[in-house]
Formats: structure tokens, sequence, C-alpha cells
């Protein structure tokens, strides 16, 4: 077996040592009743050369050389190399957790470095070293909400990805937090009016996204003035987090649950992402996740740790904030790199290009007599049309082409017949949008 | 440098600040295509919600990002190195084929929502890791969405509560030996439960009289992990299962320590209920600095319809695809499918094991926390004389005689050249080292560190004050931890900001 550095002369030899006649010896402690006799029924060992011939053919069966604009919560921005060439250094990927501040200062100072832009980027105070994913942090972020206004409802606007809020919905179930609903308005934006009737005085919490997921950035400002009218605290997701290059920060919130899967992070069906917290600094200790601060060493030189453990389960147990151990670390990893290979004039242009394709796109679509479902509300890089025909019918067309269409929205909002939500990148190409465009008006 | 210090040398490092340092206006590492559709103007499209303030990040070039990150990656230790004893975490070696066949393109950028006729590649790759972990198990059915071990914790109770909701009841409580890792009762909170603690017994195993005391009408479900965090196989866990099935409740195995096992006993012949598996430990998925894992959950039959939706079914004409009608289903627990790029390593990582693979590398694992076992015990105190599995505790009872105590151990273990063993757990051993060397140490690095703890030893004995101070042979000896969590810093801030404040 090729990744056992040992001999069986070096089995027997350790065997002897340890003063037993077998292996077998050394899992007596196994009722015997319950010890496998035979092999396990998987397939054979393969070699190395087999597996990646396995792995390509899997490969080749899925979509390759495709055009696509599809978001909805998991977008196709270019990855600079660079990513890839760092994190593959095995004192990154082959580390854990640093617990061991003399001997993992490379991840320690990567990860405050991460926490900084993060801050800088959602204009919060302080941000975390990561959380699974955008849905599991706005479920974490809604019941940190709880724990700091001691309340227990919450409030969710539609308009949030669908599937975050079922994720939502598992986790609260069990914690006697009660969901309301906001709707979204004609403009595709939270209705205020419905928020202002889901708000109580017993709300801890309001989850919105901004861009939400029909692409539309929300009115953060108004939204934060009726959620803190009543004493609740502003909850704002952001799935796409190229956005913050050119949409102004949700600086009226108070927790900030972003999904930074955009920052260079493989699209990879679906994960690993990086979902990461920022919150104020009157709330850190209510912050789930682990922490890198700064200090000193006995000379007095800068060096970097895990802190403010004291919320965490391995201290707190069941009086933790969250059960949460393990992170996103080399995800975050990723994203760092990206944001510094980007930094602060790149990442503007990067969105510029975004908002140019997307609009550019939008109104290609609408020449061709698809409609905008949703008018006068600012969108980023994601938009929704409504289309004369069943959008997997376009899809279909599409795919022919080599191009997989827009989300259709029906699946998650039976209200919106024929619509379906479309997503352009740096990476979308005036020529598929064309292409797109005179299918859609089919 | 000390004589006796075989496997680590000094070397030269760099220095390297921070990268906010090292910006200066108008440097770059990108270069956009041109656009090839019209500029746009944020104001005019954007109104208000147009950002004025980029924020303050790096400018830098390329050339200095490279040199950023590989001088601050000098600074780790990692697998990559050598022997990184973490107990519990199952440092082992990361294969670099998983690494390259998860950045396939078809793989790496296929979209979660892209139509599943062509997604068959990832849907195909979801089932069989499904089925191979299912018979590693011994379990009947099994997702795959949890991001990570204490995620799969929460989706395991949630089965649970589930399951035992639909018989009636979802009962109170959960109980959790003294033992347990801390994400054990902060999941059991998290689902609802109180959470009581179950005493061991002499032996560090689940103690059958207080168990028959605790459980009653009220009790939902143990959580255990076998074998648990002294390295013990719980010997009457046949028992535990029926005390537990006798009375209504349900046997969770935190699978942790899934590795001591594999190959050679499965969890669902000796009576575990659900489940969780750790990729990131006994699968051999990179553990990346503190991330990402994945925390399949895999269960018996009757948990089943409760698993998260949705779940990979084969279709009536041969293909693959995914169920979302299950109407008993506790809930997603993620957006979309879990962590597949960590799918795609772990079902590598088994394809190169073959059956025989796998028991041979659970079988090393257990050698050579015996073999550490045999040639310290003695020198160190061992607490629980039971049979060692994969990972061996000791406790710092010989050296506090001379002041010295686990966390020092660990920091001398640094000069020394190794990473140190996890520190002061699990909590019922006063003191604890907790060893777990995995299958991935050959005897001379298993011989290089039986000898540095010998040596440290005796410097407990002869000289304890060089251990007080270790290490110091690193960048940074010891950090000052209280002042970090006193007044936290976390974020770096221009200069001109501190010095306004």
């Amino acid at each position: 077996m090729r990744y056992l550095p040992k001999s069986q002369s070096d089995r027997e030899a350790m065997l002897s040592d340890i003063g037993v006649q077998s292996i077998d010896a050394l899992f007596a402690a196994i009722p015997e009743e319950y010890r496998l006799t035979g092999d396990l029924k998987i397939p054979r060992s393969y070699a190395e050369s087999e597996i990646v011939e396995f792995f390509r053919d899997r490969a080749a069966e899925n979509a390759q050389g495709y055009a696509t604009f599809l978001g909805a919560g998991a977008y196709s921005h270019y990855r600079p190399v660079v990513i890839d060439a760092l994190i593959s250094r095995g004192e990154f990927f082959t580390a854990y957790t640093p617990y061991q501040p003399e001997i993992a200062q490379g991840t320690l100072q990567s990860i405050f470095e991460f926490q900084t832009m993060i801050c800088e980027l959602t204009g919060m105070d302080v941000a975390n070293a990561s959380m699974y994913d955008g849905s599991t942090g706005a479920a974490e972020g809604l019941m940190m909400a709880a724990r700091v206004t001691g309340r227990h409802k919450s409030a969710i606007a539609t308009s949030v990805h669908p599937e975050y809020r079922e994720v939502i919905a598992t986790y609260a179930r069990y914690q006697g937090m009660p969901l309301a609903t906001v709707a979204y308005g004609k403009d595709g934006r939270v209705d205020l009016e419905a928020l202002d009737k889901a708000v109580d005085g017993e709300t801890a919490g309001v989850l919105i996204q901004s861009p939400n997921f029909f692409g539309i950035i929300e009115d953060v400002a108004a939204i934060a003035d009726v959620v803190h009218k009543r004493g609740a605290l502003l909850v704002v997701s952001i799935a796409e987090a190229v956005s913050l290059g050119i949409v102004k920060p949700p600086t009226e919130a108070d927790i900030v649950s972003l999904e930074a899967q955009s920052f260079g992070v493989p699209i990879g069906f679906g994960g690993p992402y990086c979902g990461v917290m920022a919150t104020r600094d009157k709330f850190v200790r209510q912050m789930p996740g682990r922490l890198v601060g700064e200090t000193t060493d006995r000379n007095g030189k800068r060096g970097f740790v895990l802190t403010l453990s004291t919320r965490e389960q391995h201290i707190r147990r069941e009086k933790a904030t969250s059960n949460i151990c393990t992170n996103q670390a080399l995800v975050a990893l990723m994203c760092n790199i990206f944001m510094t290979i980007y930094g602060k004039q790149g990442l503007k242009e990067l969105a510029q290009q975004n908002l140019a394709k997307a609009h550019y796109a939008a109104d290609e679509f609408r020449k061709n007599g698809a409609a905008l479902v949703f008018e006068g509300a600012p969108f980023f890089n994601e938009f929704v049309i409504r289309t004369k025909t069943y959008p997997r019918a376009i899809n279909d067309r599409l795919l022919e082409q080599k191009i997989i269409g827009g989300f259709p929205l029906k699946r998650f909002y039976p209200e919106l017949e024929n619509a379906s939500v479309w997503c352009c990148t740096e990476t979308t190409t005036k020529a598929s949008i064309d292409a797109a465009a005179k299918e859609v008006a089919q | 440098m000390n004589s006796k210090i075989r496997k680590a040398t000094t070397h030269i490092s760099q220095n390297e600040g921070l990268i906010f340092e090292k910006s200066s206006p108008g440097k770059k590492a990108y270069k956009l295509p041109p656009l090839d559709v019209p500029a746009v103007d944020a104001e005019e499209v954007l109104g208000k919600a147009a950002r004025n303030d980029p924020g303050q990040l790096p400018e830098v070039s390329e050339v200095e990002i490279i040199r950023h990150f590989t001088r601050m990656s000098t600074w780790n230790y990692a697998v990559d190195h050598g022997m990184y004893p973490l107990g519990s975490c199952t440092m082992k070696y990361n294969a670099r084929v998983n690494e390259y066949v998860a950045r396939i393109p078809g793989l790496a950028e296929a979209h979660p929502y892209q139509p599943t006729r062509i997604s068959q590649g990832a849907l195909r790759i979801m089932k069989m890791l499904r089925d191979q972990l299912m018979e590693i198990t011994g379990m009947d059915a099994i997702t795959l969405q949890p991001a990570a071990g204490a995620h799969g914790e929460l989706t395991g109770i949630l089965l649970v509560r589930a399951y035992l909701e639909s018989q009636g009841s979802p009962r109170k409580k959960i109980l959790v030996p003294d033992s347990a890792h801390g994400t054990n009762p902060a999941t059991a909170a998290m689902c609802g439960y109180a959470v009581e603690n179950l005493k061991s017994n002499a032996a560090g195993m689940v103690d059958i009289a207080s168990l028959e005391a605790q459980v009653n009408q009220d009790v939902a479900a143990l959580m255990l992990t076998n074998p648990n965090t002294l390295g013990v196989f719980e010997q009457e866990i046949r028992k535990i299962a029926d005390v537990l099935h006798a009375r209504g409740a349900l046997l969770y195995m935190d699978g942790a320590n899934m590795n001591a096992l594999v190959g050679k006993v499965r969890p669902g012949d000796f009576g575990a209920d659900v489940m969780h598996l750790n990729l990131h430990k006994t699968f051999s998925t990179p553990h990346g600095g503190g991330g990402p894992g994945s925390g399949p959950v895999a269960c018996k039959k009757i948990l089943e319809p409760f698993l998260p939706t949705p779940v990979v079914i084969t279709k009536p004409d041969g293909t693959l695809g995914f169920d979302y009608d299950r109407p008993q289903s506790i809930g997603r627990v993620r957006m979309f499918y879990g962590n597949f790029g960590m799918f795609v390593r772990a079902l590598a990582y088994i394809m190169a094991n073959g059956p025989d693979g796998l028991r041979q590398t659970t079988e090393d694992a257990v050698l050579n926390a015996n073999y550490i076992r045999k040639h310290l015990q003695g020198l160190y105190d061992l607490p629980y004389n039971t049979p060692t599995m994969h990972e061996v505790v000791f406790s710092d009872k010989i050296q506090t005689r001379k002041g010295i105590k686990t966390g020092d151990i660990a920091k001398r273990l640094i000069d020394y050249g190794f990473h140190p063993y996890t520190v002061s757990f699990p909590l019922v051993v006063p003191g604890a080292l907790m060893i777990e060397p995995t299958e991935s140490e050959s005897k001379e690095e298993l011989d290089l560190f039986i000898d540095a703890m010998k040596q440290i030893a005796r410097e407990a004995e002869e000289s304890p004050e060089v251990i007080a101070d270790a290490p110091y042979h690193t960048r940074l000896t010891r950090l000052d931890e209280t002042a970090a969590a006193r007044k936290p810093v976390l974020r770096w801030k221009p200069q001109a900001e501190l010095v306004a404040k």
C-alpha cells in the first residue's frame, strides 16, 4: 500500500517490541462476534493512473466547456492561477487549526489579514476566521441576534436564497425561534410595510440578502430603520461577494453573513465554500467561530493567536455560542489571496465588468421581447426576466449551443411563472449574451 | 543547539510583515480582459447603492504576493514536515492525487444547479462514495450534506429527534460521557435537548450501572465516541446499545475515531443507530489549517425517512438525480449538496486503498499508537491501563512534581521537530497528553518521537527550567494569549487611524 511507510519486517519488529504475537491481539478489545473476518465489499485498490482516468471519465459525464448564466448562490468567476499555486503548499493545506501558535504563524497571520479585508469590504468592525458557508452562516447570524437581544423571534425576507431559508428553518426548529417571513414588493425589494408588520418587540433578528436572490440591491438603510426602531438586529447576508467592489456595504447592519465563494473558490458542484461572519465590536463575544488576534511573544515581537475561545464549544460545551469547530480555513485562504490579487482597484474594476455585462444582457433580452420582472430597483450581476415560454424550453435550446441558461424560479416561487434569474460575470462573453438573447425571444 | 535533538535544526526563515504594510498605490497583481460590452456608469445604474469608498484592500504586485504567502507558509508546521500526533484530529498523509482529481475542470467547475443530465459524473461520484461509506460503516442510509463533524452531529441528533417525535415524543435529554468532545454537548443544546453527563468507570469506559440508572423515558440518545477519546474501545458496546434500545433511546456514534475501526468492525453491526464520519480525519481529505471538513451521517433504516433533502436516487431510466420529495425529512442542513470537493478526495482515497489497504491502514494506526505506549509507559503516567486503539492518553502527573505541565512538554516537543500532541484533552484526564500518530508514520519517525519524549522526560527531572521556557528554536517564543483575549486586536488598522485614536 503506497501511502503506508512500513515494511512487513518493521511491523513484525514493532509487534515483538510491544510483546504481542500478531496484530489481532491489538484488536482483542473488539468483541469477537463483531470483528470482520473478510474484506469490505468495496472495489479493489486502484493504481494512481486508474484513479486519474476514473475521475476524468466522471468529469466527461459532466458539462465541460459550457458558457453559463447560472448564479443563484454560486458564481463563476475567473480564478487566478496564483491561488492554487499557493494553497497547494503542504505547509498550508496539510496543517491543522493553529492551536500551537509558535509553529502556525503562517496560518494565523493570513487569517488576521483575511479578517481585516472582510471588515474593510463589509464595513463591519470585526470578522471571524470563517463559517461553513453562507446558508449556515445566516442561520448562525440569527441565533447570534437572539443571544445579543435576549429575544426569540426572527423574520426572514422571502427574497433571501430559498435554500438558505430552508437551512435556517432546520436550525431554528428546536431552538424556540419562531420564523416570520417578509414578502418582496413590486420592485423585488423587501416590502417595507410587510416588514413593519412582521417585526415586533419580541423580534431578535431580521435577515435580508443584498443583492438578493433576484439580484436586486436592497435599501439596507430603510430596512435598518424599521428593524432598529423595534430594538431588533439586522442581519445582512451577501451571497455574491464581488458585489462589494461596487455596491455600498451594508454599514447599517448589525451582523453581516458573507458567502465568499466568489473570491476565488471553485464552484465545485456546491462546495466547499466559505462563509464568514462580521459584526460590531460590541457583539464580538456573542459571535460564533474561531477568531485570530494580535499579541506579542516574550521578547515583545508581534505574533498572532486564536483568541476569545471561551465562546467556543471545546471550553463552554453546551453553553457555547455554537457547536462549530472545523471551519473553512483553506478556502478562506483562497479568498484572502484573491482579495490580495485584485486589491483596492482591481475588485472595483472586476465588479464594474460584472455590472456592465449584466446590464448589457438585461437590455438585449428586453430588446428581444423578454420582460424585466422587477423594474426600478438597482441590480448588480443578476436579474430576473419573464419569457413568453417556459424557461426550461429556452434552456434546452441553449444547451445545444453549449450554453447553460438562467435558473428557473418557479420551483421556489410558484407565483413567478415563466421567470428565471440570469447571472453575468466577467467571464460571460458578449457572444454568448447575444446568442442567449436570440433564444429568449422565441 | 542541544545535540540530543536529532530531527530538527535551525534554518533561515524570512521576515514578512502584514500585506497591508507592503501596499502602495498603483501596484497591481491583476489584469482584466478588455470589456466587450459598453461600460456603464455605476452611479447612474446603482444610484445611492453605489460604493464610494472602496475600502483599504492592499495594492501589491504578483511576485510580492507569491513571496508573502510563501514566506508565511514556511512558519507553519504541517503533516508534510513530519509526525503531527494531534490526538483526535487524525493528521494523516494527504495524497496528492486526491488534490489533482478534485481540480479536473469538469468537476471543479460544475455548477450545483446545472441540469442533472449534464451532472451525471458528479452524481455518480456522490453515489459511489455513499455506497462505499455505507459498506464501511454497516449502515443502511447516508447523507453527504453536513459540512463538518459537528455539523454531522447536528444532523444526526436532528434525525434522532425527528424519529422519536414520529414515535410520539422527542424526549428531553441527551447523555454525553465526561470524556466526550465539546461539540457533543453543544450539539445537543442546539437541538433543544438538555445534556446529562455520564461518568466513565475505572477502565475509562461507559459505566454500565450508571447507564442503566440514567436511561429512562426522558433520554433520547447517548452520544458515544467509539473508540472513545481515551483511545479505548467500548467493549460493552452491544450491552450499551441494548440498554438504550430497551428503553426506546438511540445510540449516536461520534465517528471521529472511525480510523481505528475501518475494515475491522462496523458500527452498524455492533448496535449504533446513527453516526457521523469526518472525511477530513478517517478519509484523508486535508485539514487545510482548520477546514474545510465534511461530515456525512450514516444511519439505520428507521432513520432514513428523516434524512436531509435532497438525496441522490437512481431514476427509472437508469440515470441519477435528486429526490426532493421527502415529506418526513428534517429539511436542509446546508445549501446545495455538501462539500463535494471533499467527496472527490475521499473517494479517491478509498479507491487507492481498496479493502486490504483500508484494513492495513487501520492496523498500522493501532500498531503505531501501541508502539508509542509501550515505549513511553513508565516515563509518563498512563491513567488508564485499558488496551489502546489508535491513540494513547498519558498524563503529566510525573512531571508536575517538578512543576512541568502538559502544555510545557508540548512546547518543548516543538524544539525537537515535532508538532505537539493534543494538550489537556480529554477532560477526564487532568493534564492529558493525547497522542495519535496515525498510520502515516514510519518506524524511524516514531523512534525519533519516542526519543524526543524520553529526552524531555529526562529534562523535566534534571533541568525543568529548560522546558518551562520552551520553545527556543521557533521564530517567536511563547505568545501572550491572555493579553490577546483581554484587549482583542482582531484586525489591522492604518497607522493614521491608530494615531488619531
